[in-house]
């Protein structure tokens, strides 16, 4: 049974359709990556299927909790699906280890010394264990988006979205960060991924997805898609970007 | 006819200024009340909060203060109502504030970034949540200076409720000088005692711009 199933989404910005019905089913443990120019649609199908934006027709639903624009069903939702930004959004104000307790305590109602060792184990495991006391504004840009990382990963997700995680940042820190997706992939955690990192998706992805105008133009296992481009589109995007 | 000392000037303007001090207290928690509730009405998600509260503020925003205090004095005189200097003075002054205080707090609210908003979202927090412990205590912070810096305006505008009658420091300044026919020295003081309640706080507004400013990066 599929986990994450995108059914015939539509999505229109004014007169500017943006999303002309997407179908995808995401398995448990997949990792997905999702390639294509900007302006395809790609972001926007991310920030439907936890519902930052509304969708206009179809439907999504994340293991059985189906996307309804009320906050309950929108809560329901997101806590099953984590959601990583292109620009980390920490909040600023607080330390590392306060931003990964935060939604913990007000959201699960964890006590403290729960959200405390919950936050120190994630932040271990992405590998700031150190930094539990460090403001965001201290700590570089992949510290930042590992904090980020640890962040979603504390309120137990089954799923993540990942929005380009690694474009803000200075080449020499994507890999840290993508290094730190590699292992969640490899635990099992299913993965959406919208991505220019075209060898980190090669490695690593169980599938490709290849959208262009609002559209999900080539879908495959990378070997094919990244080997054997069927359409122009993709042939010439790849062409672009390597 | 008996002469009036520097002292007897100052001392008599100095018992004024303590109603002075009073009504800007008065109106400027007041108007920060007032205000914080106009402030959640205007960004909350309803229709017709925003649209009154944006009224509001252009109607307080588009008038001069002198406007709205004769219409506090003598408008709701004209109803039968009898109204006290005091009071005119305290309504109108606290409405004013209020205008300023929720316009100058939305700014605040509307420059923390969408993300935080996106990143609490998609965290499951709701808009309480989010408003409670995301936006507002990083609003707040920037939010400091520009309100001290309005304390200052509300100080100043007090000196206009001289006008319906409530006798403050400008009030005060009027009639002493027309007891000593000193006018020179007598607005002379008066300007010295509004300077020196003013410039502590303005000066407390940049001190705090700039400390905030350096907690933000360094903390």
């Amino acid at each position: 049974m599929s986990l994450i199933e995108i059914t015939e989404v539509k999505k229109r910005f004014g007169d500017n359709e943006v999303l002309k019905g997407i179908n995808i089913d995401v398995a448990p443990g997949e990792v997905i990556a999702i390639i294509g120019r900007s302006g395809s649609g790609k972001s926007t199908l991310l920030r439907c299927i936890n519902g930052l934006e509304n969708i206009d027709e179809g439907s999504i639903s994340v293991a059985g909790a189906q996307l309804l624009p009320d906050e309950l069903h929108l809560k329901a939702l997101r806590l099953k699906v984590g959601m990583i930004f292109q620009q980390f959004n920490l909040f600023p104000h607080l330390t590392a280890g306060r931003n990964v307790m935060l939604s913990q305590m007000v959201v699960k109602k964890t006590p403290k010394a729960e959200a405390e060792a919950m936050a120190k184990t994630m932040l271990e495991r992405v590998g700031l264990g150190h930094k539990f006391d460090a403001y965001p504004d201290q700590l570089s840009g992949g510290q930042q988006q590992r904090v980020a990382i640890a962040r979603a990963l504390a309120m137990q997700p089954i799923a993540l979205l990942c929005d380009e995680i690694t474009s803000a940042l200075d080449p020499e820190l994507v890999s840290e960060v993508l290094a730190v997706v590699k292992e969640l992939a490899s635990e099992g955690m299913t993965l959406l991924m919208v991505t220019h990192e075209m060898r980190f998706a090669r490695d690593v992805c169980s599938r490709v997805v290849f959208m262009h105008q609002g559209r999900v133009h080539e879908i495959g296992k990378p070997e094919e898609v990244f080997s054997n481009p069927k359409t122009p589109e993709l042939q010439q995007f790849l062409g672009m970007t390597h | 006819m008996d002469e009036f000392t520097t002292w007897d000037i100052l001392r008599n303007l100095l018992l004024a200024a303590r109603w002075t001090v009073l009504l800007s207290l008065v109106s400027f928690i007041g108007g920060g009340l007032v205000g914080a509730a106009l402030l959640f009405a205007r960004i909350g998600s309803g229709r017709i909060g925003p649209t009154f509260v944006k009224a509001y503020v252009e109607l307080f925003q588009g008038t001069p203060l002198l406007m709205q205090l004769f219409l506090a004095f003598f408008g709701l005189g004209l109803l039968g109502v009898d109204v006290p200097a005091w009071l005119a003075a305290g309504v109108a002054l606290i409405l004013w504030s209020a205008a300023f205080l929720t316009e100058i707090w939305r700014g605040c609210v509307e420059a923390i970034a969408r993300g935080q908003w996106e990143a609490s979202s998609s965290l499951g927090m709701g808009y309480v949540q989010q408003m409670r412990h995301v936006i507002l205590p990083q609003a707040l912070r920037i939010a400091v200076p520009p309100t001290v810096g309005f304390s200052v305006q509300v100080v100043k505008g007090t000196a206009l409720t001289s006008i319906i009658g409530f006798v403050e420091l400008s009030k005060a300044g009027t009639v002493v000088t027309n007891a000593t026919f000193e006018p020179f020295t007598v607005y002379g003081l008066v300007a010295l005692i509004y300077f020196c309640l003013c410039w502590p706080l303005s000066k407390s507004s940049q001190i705090l711009e700039r400390k905030l400013n350096v907690a933000h990066r360094n903390h």
